[in-house]
Order: structure tokens, then sequence, then C-alpha cells
């Protein structure tokens, strides 16, 4: 191994996504299944979308602490054998991609051959991401922030797209811009919880202050739901039904000190893509140029501002002239952006619905295709430790 | 600076307390006695906060707890609307706002701006702190607030 310089260490074109499934996504609570239902239901409908005997699958990935567990679940899928498990750490929905990043390299180190990545949630179930109640002392990280009323992520984020937005010169029309994209794409998509209910300039701009700078639009929704995803080595990938997509790079991370508390990292005005960006595209061989549809997780409109421009597609000082509802949207804009309805309004599904699309588009079967999706873009959570991306390619592209 | 028997959010709100490991217990002690401590290295001087076991810079063990002037200048500012806690229900919009202190290594902490809720707020305002006193509270706590100069 001494021979092999870095760059023989990657994930690229040597594992590939076979298989998507969902349930059917609902509003929080509404789920009438609970949360580890789900998680299998997600897990069988991606087997069947590859035809692939459940039996099979030897690992499990996720993120964000997902309850799911990997050992119940194979026993539950009475699985031959159970060789991974991986969760990835902290950082909510910053861990999207490296899950699957994660378990890749699992499939690539010889640990597992055929790896299960998901998320599962029932905000029903279990608490509610928005909300912050049932606490009576707090200490670390949230003692410094809750008893200010900084309790939940709206409030957490906020301010450093407020300080980005003075940086930069950003104004409220270009985190809009991204809300009425997500709002146009779900309404192609049946599976959104907000199909049937469209979005304009005027219902945004009245829509009530969750806290400035993001008006409730600009806020992800809470859901009930799961998705899943089989990935297995780039050999296997044409034994499969679909038409694969390969993973062609993912990177995950943060930069210096990020993560230093009560609001101390020293490039605070960031969604935490400065060092992971380059990474990304490092591994990928890739740059933003070559990048024919984004997907980039919403937890706030304003992150994803700062998580595509740290992923090179313009300046700061770009911002509202590149992120316009033109400029977004599928087939033919510039850079079609969250083409399912994102976090916005297809599913919180913590992001893994995005990676679903993604997968979608480089099949060409997406209810928003984009012109150009031979390479999918991924960015996870932003403004997060450890924030992941990743990029899906076809077979072209290796 | 202390405005005895006054609060900014309503009572409800979670507690702030030292982890059971004791490493922010002088900063929350500090606040009590109405004095600002915050971590220097007691090696190289490097400001720290939050607290540390460690200086980040030097890798020095257990920074000394420095006595700072509750003063700084807005570095970034939110106001919230809705209610993400049962106790801020019907409450209305309050501002919290992240204060760097210049003269402490440039370190920044959040509190809330006193004052009225729906005033014009600017990036770069110089503020001062109010101490925020809860001794009727179980556990008893103090916080840090800031006003405009």
């Amino acid at each position: 191994m001494t021979g092999r310089g870095r760059d023989e260490r990657t994930l690229r074109g040597r594992v590939a996504v076979i298989g998507i499934g969902e349930t059917e996504y609902y509003r929080h609570g509404a789920s009438p299944d609970p949360e580890f239902k789900l998680a299998l239901k997600a897990i069988l409908a991606a087997c069947e979308d590859a035809g692939l005997d459940p039996r099979e699958i030897d690992g499990y990935s996720s993120y964000s602490d997902d309850r799911s567990e990997a050992s119940r679940l194979a026993a539950a899928l009475g699985t031959h054998r159970l060789r991974s498990a991986t969760m990835q750490w902290g950082g909510g929905g910053g861990g999207c991609c490296a899950a699957i990043a994660n378990a890749a390299a699992s499939i690539i180190a010889g640990l597992a051959d055929c790896v299960v990545v998901f998320r599962s949630l029932a905000q029903g179930q279990y608490g509610r991401f928005g909300q912050a109640g049932g606490i009576h002392t707090v200490s670390g990280e949230r003692s410094y922030l809750m008893p200010y009323g900084v309790l939940a992520p709206p409030q957490r984020f906020a301010m450093r797209v407020q300080r980005y937005m003075h940086d930069h010169g950003v104004r409220q029309e270009a985190l809009r811009a991204i809300a009425l994209a997500s709002y146009h794409h779900a309404q192609a998509n049946p599976r959104a919880v907000m199909h049937g209910k469209p979005l304009d300039v005027d219902k945004y701009d009245a829509s009530r202050w969750i806290v400035e700078p993001f008006h409730l639009y600009d806020c992800c929704m809470e859901n009930d739901g799961a998705a899943a995803l089989v990935l297995v080595s780039a050999e296997r990938a044409t034994e499969f039904r679909r038409k694969p997509a390969y993973l062609l790079g993912a990177a995950f991370g943060s930069g210096h000190r990020a993560a230093a508390t009560a609001h101390n990292a020293p490039l605070y005005a960031t969604a935490s893509f400065d060092t992971v960006a380059p990474d990304l595209y490092r591994m990928a061989g890739l740059g933003p140029s070559d990048v024919g549809v984004v997907q980039a997780y919403e937890n706030f409109t304003g992150g994803v501002v700062m998580a595509l421009a740290e992923h090179g597609f313009f300046e700061p000082e770009e911002a509202n002239d590149f992120l316009t509802f033109e400029n977004l949207i599928a087939p033919s804009g510039r850079l079609p952006l969250n083409t399912s309805g994102g976090n916005l309004a297809e599913c919180y599904m913590h992001g893994f619905e995005l990676v679903l699309e993604a997968v979608r588009q480089v099949r060409g079967v997406s209810t928003s295709q984009a012109r150009r999706s031979d390479v999918a873009l991924v960015i996870g959570g932003p403004m997060v430790s450890p924030a992941s991306n990743l990029i899906l390619g076809s077979e072209a592209t290796l | 600076m202390s405005n005895p028997g006054t609060r900014y959010l309503p009572a409800g709100l979670p507690i702030p307390v030292a982890e059971p490991d004791g490493l922010s217990a002088p900063y929350w002690e500090g606040l009590r006695q109405g004095k600002l401590l915050v971590q220097r290295c007691g090696r190289c001087n490097t400001w720290q906060f939050g607290p540390e076991w460690l200086c980040h810079r030097c890798h020095a063990f257990d920074p000394a707890w420095i006595e700072v002037e509750p003063r700084g200048r807005i570095f970034s500012w939110e106001r919230a609307w809705h209610p993400s806690h049962a106790a801020l229900k019907g409450h209305g919009p309050y501002i919290a706002v992240l204060v760097e202190l210049p003269h402490a290594g440039g370190i920044r902490m959040v509190g809330n701006l006193l004052g009225d809720p729906e005033q014009t707020v600017a990036i770069g305002a110089d503020v001062e702190g109010v101490f925020e006193h809860h001794p009727e509270q179980d556990p008893p706590y103090s916080l840090l607030q800031w006003r405009r100069l």
C-alpha cells in the first residue's frame, strides 16, 4: 500500500445505488405506523425497486442517532448475516450523505457486500425537533443559548444567516427564490406533502416570521416517514433491474473549530462546507460546472444560500443575481435545485429524500427532470458539524 | 450593572447549570456574583469561550478564569416571533444577540438585547452587559443580558 498515493484512496466509481424506496410521507405525528415499521417498509421498498432479496442485506448505515437499530432490523428482516453497522456521529441532518460514504467505505473495504442506508422518523411517537419542552435544566452548549430563547433549530441558525446576509448584501429575495423553487417542484411530485399546495411571492411575503430572517416558508417541514437505498459494489451494479447511480465522491466534516461552543466558530457565517466541498470535488474529479442538478438540504433557505456558494456555484456577492426562481427550476434553469420539493415541500426526511431524488435524476425518472442530470450533487444539512455531501453519476460519468 | 427583579423572557425556560464535571461552574458562579469570567490560557494567553478543559491553541490544561468587563459589540442578531417553548406562548417577539468582546480576544456570547423587542438592531453596535439575577429559582441562576450604549 505504501506506493499508493492519496488519490487512490477513493470512493469514486466503486459503489452504486441499485434500489431506492420510501414510505408514504406524512405530516408530523400523522403516520399510522410506528417508526421502526416505517424503516422496515422503506427498506423493503428499496429492495423491491432493485429486485433484491432483502435477506441479502448484510450492512446498515444511518445518521442523526436513528432509533431503528441495525441488529433489530437484521433480525426482523431475517437476513442471512450482519456484517456492518455504522452510525454517523452528530450533526443531525448534516450526516445524510456521510451515512452513504460510511456504507460505501464498508463495501470497498470488504466488510460488507450489500448495505442499506436509511432514515426513519415518527415525530408523533417521539418528540418534535421544532419544540423544546420538558427540560428543566441545561448544561454545555445549550446552557449558553436556551435561557435566552435560542431554543430550537430556527433560532440556533438565524444569527449565522443574518451575519452572512450582512457581510455579503444578500437580500430576502434570494431566500425566497429557494422556497419558491422547492414548492414549484413539489407540485409535480405526487409524493410531496405539499403537492397541491403551491407557493407564490405574495404568499411568501405575507407569511409570518418564525425568526428574522426566516419566514415560515424558509423553514423545513416536520414529517413522519422513512426512506432507504441499497448500495453494492460497482462490479455487481448491473445485475439488478434499475439503471445504477454510481457514487462519484463523498466528503464530510467541517473546518477549524467549526463546533466551538456558544457560536464561537472562527468562520461563523458559513454552512460548514469550506473544507468539505473542495474535498468532494477533488475525490470526484469534478467541479461545479460539471454538476447538472443539485439537491441541497434546506433546514432553512439561508443555509442553502451559503452551501451553494461554498460549493462554488457563485460568489456570495453574486447570490442575489444567481438565486432567482427561473435559475433554480427544472428542466432548463441554470441550476435546477431541490427537484422533488426537498425538505421544504416534499418531506423533511432529514435530507434522505434528497439523496433518493438525486438517484432519480441520474436514472432520468424525476417528476422534474433536469436537462443535465448525469452528475447530481447532494449537499447535506448546512451550518452543522459534521456536514456532508456527495455526487452521484450515471455510467457515462465513470 | 444589574436589574434586580426584572427578567427579559418569561419564567419557565430551561435553567442553566454547570455540567456534572464542573467545567463551566466558575462562569455560572461568576454571573451570580455579577462578574463575567471567561477562560484565558495561563501559558499562551489565548482567550476561550465556551469553556473547555484544554487551551485549543497550545494544549495547556485548565485555562485560567479571568474577569472581563461585560461590554462588546453586536456580531449578529435575530428577532424571534414563533414560540418554540410553552413558556413563550403569547409573549410576542424577542431579540437575541451574539455579542463579540474585542477586549477578550473576540470571544462571543449569546444574550438578549434589552429594550423594545421591535427596535432596529445594527451589527457592530456597542453594547454593555446587564446581569439578570434569579435567586428565587430552583436552582438559582443569573444571566448576562445586553443593552445599547
